[in-house]
């Protein structure tokens, strides 16, 4: 089992230039558990992932890892301890699997040193965790985008760190990769112990997997706590804008957020009929349906 | 506890991974020696071959001090102090470039493409034939016009931050206005012959002698065990900064101090042999395909400018009817080079 890290935020300030992000916001990680922080676009979360991950310097306030501020220690041993993986890495080109993956050793390896018995073996741990073993010699050019983000994530997990930050993990992913992804980071944590921190754009998933969850409007920490005490119609109302219904998920219980919108409403004229109506309705919904996938696309594009 | 409880699920996968990562170090180590025994063995052929040829026991008697008739002046003054030049100068050019082209993920940001040692340049032929300066003075006002080359280009493209298609096009500018520059100063100095025009405008090894050779040879006893120094941190910033910082790298450390060497280097170099063209560019993506993705090419690099260098004088002084500065054999290489650079930039929106 792993030791469990403490990491927190004080009073934490951040900005882009003269743009203040997030301001004067305190929390603290739960140790062990799966957290996800979620909030509309624009609402600071992958801006506090970057503060927590030492890539972004506060304004003001502090992280802190274990009682002790991160920019006073040590780069690499923060590394040995705190993982991240950010939203878009790139690969070198034709760099292989293997060789990528171990790239998540460089904070236990020192300058000019050779790969030791333990950086092969946490790489090979991380390549069969990840299910990616058979793809070790391939260049990591060749491979689909789920794949390619297992490789990410077995990167993270050779760095062998109790803490793992990850900037929306799911995103570019089909809905069964997303699935593949979180239920890895899932086992990690129930094996290994595995503190994970991050950021999902998909409310009803982060939900599911996650333990703890935060949410964020305007660079403000709206709420804290278990999924089933955080996400309600309430508090989706706040945070983003928006009328929902929320019902347990018959699949895993967990919080299930059914948005509104203009056209759709739990009113009875939706609800199911018979006779000519029905094929009229039928119809009807074939064509929102549509227009419903048409603004999705538009809007991922956009993202 | 025995060495049979270790997890048998784990243990050919460990295997097959050493076996793997040693066949690709093998190959890197192999490719590395094979270079650097081509460059000793150019070396030693640019000191015997010439319009006339002398053995390998006379040179080594020029080197070690000796009196040869006729090849001691031939071979000490003429041909050792240009092979030298060539070799140091090739190898700054080589891992300059490539620390520029690994840090900025672009094979099309290296110095000489966005204007760096068109600075250097500028300031050296403004040094020599204005303010009348030689030897160190000019390796120094080289050096300070490339750094203020690098530091106008970097605040010109901030807004696109520090990597990005608007840097190298910035830079493009840059280096035609302070090439106009080179020409000026030189069309003033009437008194000035075509060869040393040459040597600024591509770069040249004519009239190479020992005071031309020796900052070249300080500056990279000094600064390429600083750029090794950096490779690691170097070779993480290739997966993008964010995730260089999670991996423990000072990334900001790592770039400022890879950068100013590099800068250095390149600056003395460009005083030294002037801004021999296109070889900061072609040597980092030659040295990538030989010794393959994974490895750090930043000495492979060094190594293949040195080649580049010294094969290009070769060919420019003796494969050709009439004489050619090295930078015109150079530049005839590269020029293709970039322009399918280019297109391909054009195609794929600037990522390598």
């Amino acid at each position: 089992m792993t030791e469990s890290h403490t990491l927190a935020a004080q009073s934490l300030t951040l900005a882009y230039g003269e743009r203040i992000i997030v301001d004067g916001l305190d929390l603290v990680v739960p140790p062990g558990r799966i957290t996800a922080i979620i909030g509309a676009n624009g609402c600071g979360k992958s801006t506090l992932l970057r503060a927590l991950a030492r890539i972004l310097v506060p304004r003001s306030g502090q992280v802190v890892l274990d009682g002790k501020a991160l920019h006073a220690r040590p780069a690499k041993e923060i590394a040995r301890t705190l993982g991240l993986l950010p939203q878009s890495p790139t690969a070198p080109e034709g760099i292989v699997v293997a060789d990528l993956v171990g790239r998540g050793r460089h904070p236990h390896q020192k300058l000019l040193s050779r790969w030791s018995e333990r950086d092969y073996e946490k790489v090979a741990e991380a390549l069969a965790a990840t299910g990616i073993t058979d793809l070790a010699d391939r260049s990591v050019d060749e491979l689909s985008g789920g794949q390619r983000q297992r490789v990410w994530i077995a990167m993270a997990l050779a760095q062998e760190t109790d803490v793992l930050l990850l900037d929306e993990p799911t995103t570019f992913l089909d809905v069964a990769h997303q699935i593949e992804v979180l239920d890895l980071l899932a086992d990690l944590n129930r094996d290994r112990g595995t503190t994970i921190v991050m950021v999902l754009h998909d409310m009803n998933l982060a939900a599911r997997y996650a333990d703890h969850m935060f949410a964020l409007r305007d660079g403000h920490l709206i709420a804290g706590g278990r999924p089933s005490e955080v996400v309600t119609d309430e508090l989706i109302r706040t945070v983003f804008r928006l009328e929902s219904t929320v019902i347990a998920d018959p699949v895993s219980g967990a919080p299930l957020v059914l948005p509104r919108g203009r056209h759709h409403s739990p009113e009875p004229e939706h609800e199911r009929g018979s006779g000519p109506d029905s094929m009229h309705q039928l119809e009807h919904r074939v064509e929102q349906v549509a227009e419903l996938e048409l603004s999705y696309s538009g809007g991922r594009d956009e993202h | 506890m025995t060495v049979m409880d270790a997890p048998p699920t784990s243990a050919p996968d460990v295997r097959d991974l050493v076996v793997g990562r040693r066949r690709r170090r093998r190959h890197r180590l192999v490719v590395t020696i094979v270079l650097a025994a081509a460059v000793v063995a150019v070396f030693a052929g640019t000191l015997m071959v010439g319009e006339s040829f002398y053995g390998p026991v006379d040179v080594i008697k020029v080197i070690f001090g000796q009196t040869v008739p006729g090849a001691s002046f031939t071979v000490g003054d003429l041909r050792l102090p240009r092979a030298s030049l060539g070799l140091l100068a090739g190898f700054a050019f080589g891992i300059a470039g490539v620390t520029f082209q690994t840090m900025l993920r672009n094979p099309l940001a290296s110095p000489d493409v966005i204007g760096i040692s068109s600075g250097a340049s500028a300031a050296a032929v403004f040094g020599i034939v204005v303010l009348s300066l030689d030897g160190p003075a000019v390796s120094l006002l080289a050096l300070v016009g490339a750094l203020v080359t690098a530091m106008a280009i970097y605040l010109l493209s901030d807004r696109g931050g520090f990597a990005g298609t608007r840097l190298i096009l910035i830079g493009i500018g840059v280096a035609a206005m302070l090439e106009s520059v080179v020409s000026y100063v030189l069309s003033k100095a009437a008194s000035w012959d075509l060869q040393t025009a040459m040597r600024w405008l591509t770069g040249s090894l004519n009239g190479a002698d020992w005071a031309s050779v020796v900052p070249v040879a300080i500056a990279c006893a000094v600064l390429v065990p600083v750029l090794l120094a950096q490779q690691r941190g170097l070779g993480a910033m290739r997966l993008g900064d964010d995730l260089a910082t999670g991996l423990g790298v000072r990334v900001p450390r790592t770039r400022v101090l890879s950068l100013l060497a590099a800068v250095a280097l390149l600056a003395i170099a460009t005083a030294g042999a002037g801004p021999i063209a296109f070889v900061a560019f072609m040597s980092g993506p030659i040295a990538v395909r030989l010794v393959g993705p994974g490895a750090s090419p930043l000495l492979p690099a060094g190594l293949v400018g040195s080649l580049l260098v010294m094969l290009s004088d070769l060919v420019g002084q003796f494969a050709l009817d009439g004489r050619y500065p090295v930078g015109v054999i150079t530049g005839v290489l590269g020029a293709p080079y970039l322009i399918f650079l280019l297109t391909r930039m054009n195609r794929s929106g600037g990522s390598l």
